[in-house]
């Protein structure tokens, strides 16, 4: 089978080339190659550091977006048991932004867990490589001659060069992604800043650019639904709104007195 | 025939796969000049597939240089465009 290569041959072998070019003695090339094994073992030791940090930054992006989901919600019931469906609907459209955020953090935590795991995995497996490597240049060093010890050395390092350059390939693959996500979680963190997620309802006044933005991404329909959801809770199940009679479930629920709502 | 997905692990396979693996790399190329997203994805994961199930995973103590490497299997299909060109895993 000549000539069988790979599609990501070229690159790899290109790195491991790399990596065992500095040394031309047989046996430097093996301890040059065991340091460098060595390193990036390191390496893939910060990697994993990284992802968690990552994570559990995301995760507390999870728990802010949770609360706001419970508080937006509250300040709608008190919106609209003051007869302000206007300030209701905003509150609405954040809550539902904010629960589409919450589903793309959790598959991101989830990617990432994923990724942490894999990382893990492979700094066992080139542990275990690295161990077995360095038992055989022990080996080659006792029992072969120069000439031989060089072809013994040359199919050695490229077996370990080849591991140690996917690892690297592993992780900066982990780490383009981690990064991906760290800019989406300080996204959040300007919209929130902006005031996007406000404490008190009092952004609705002047539209600005967030609220804007908001309405176009929020599902209108699920607005609605839960516009009339709580009102029909609210015991305003006949709404002014022709259009939410539709699904207003008004005359199942429970009539609550809004001033239960606190 | 060794063969490594990258970022995965090194697998042992026949070298009856050879010429099956070859066949299926055409097709991912084509699909990715054709910007064929669907197809692409289809093809590159039958390809992942066959190295999975028809090979034995190489023991964490072995050496080995690989003869074929695929790219990681989250290969994105902008990535793709840049692996999956020009020819065969064979080549001529």
């Amino acid at each position: 089978m000549p000539g069988l290569g790979g599609r990501m041959s070229t690159v790899i072998k290109a790195k491991i080339n790399k990596m065992l070019d500095k040394a031309e003695d047989p046996s430097e090339t093996l301890e040059y190659s065991y340091a460098k094994q060595m390193e990036l073992l390191q390496n893939v030791k910060k990697g994993i550091a990284d992802v968690v940090t990552a994570k559990k930054r995301l995760q507390l992006q999870q728990q802010k977006l949770e609360q706001q989901v419970v508080k937006l919600d509250t300040q709608a019931r008190q919106a609209l048991s003051q007869g302000r469906e206007d300030l209701a609907r905003t509150a609405l459209e954040r809550k539902q932004f904010a629960q589409t955020e919450l589903q793309t953090l959790d598959q991101q935590v989830v990617e990432l867990e994923q990724q942490q795991q894999g990382l893990i995995d492979k700094e066992q497996k080139l542990r275990t490589k690295l161990e077995q490597f360095r038992t055989k240049k022990e080996v080659i060093k006792a029992q072969y001659s120069a000439a031989e010890a060089q072809v013994k050395i040359s199919e050695a390092a490229t077996g370990v060069g080849e591991e140690m350059a996917d690892v690297g390939l592993a992780m900066q693959r982990a780490v383009d992604k981690t990064e991906g996500m760290r800019a989406r979680a300080s996204a959040m963190d300007e919209l929130e800043a902006a005031g996007a997620f406000d404490d008190n309802l009092t952004l609705t006044e002047g539209q600005d650019d967030i609220d804007r933005q908001l309405s176009e991404l929020t599902s209108g329909s699920q607005v609605e639904d839960d516009l009339a959801k709580m009102k029909a809770e609210l015991g305003q199940g006949s709404a002014p709104s022709p259009a939410l009679e539709e699904g207003a479930p008004a005359a199942d629920q429970p009539q609550q007195s809004p001033g239960g709502q606190a | 025939m060794i063969v490594r997905i990258a970022t995965e692990d090194q697998y042992r396979l026949p070298d009856e796969d050879a010429e099956r693996l070859n066949a299926l790399d055409n097709d991912a190329v084509a699909a990715v000049e054709a910007d064929d997203e669907d197809r692409f994805h289809a093809v590159f994961e039958e390809m992942l597939q066959l190295v999975r199930t028809d090979g034995h995973r190489l023991g964490e103590d072995e050496l080995e240089e690989s003869d074929v490497i695929i790219p990681p299997p989250d290969l994105s299909f902008s990535e793709a465009h840049h692996e999956f060109n020009g020819e065969g895993l064979i080549p001529d």
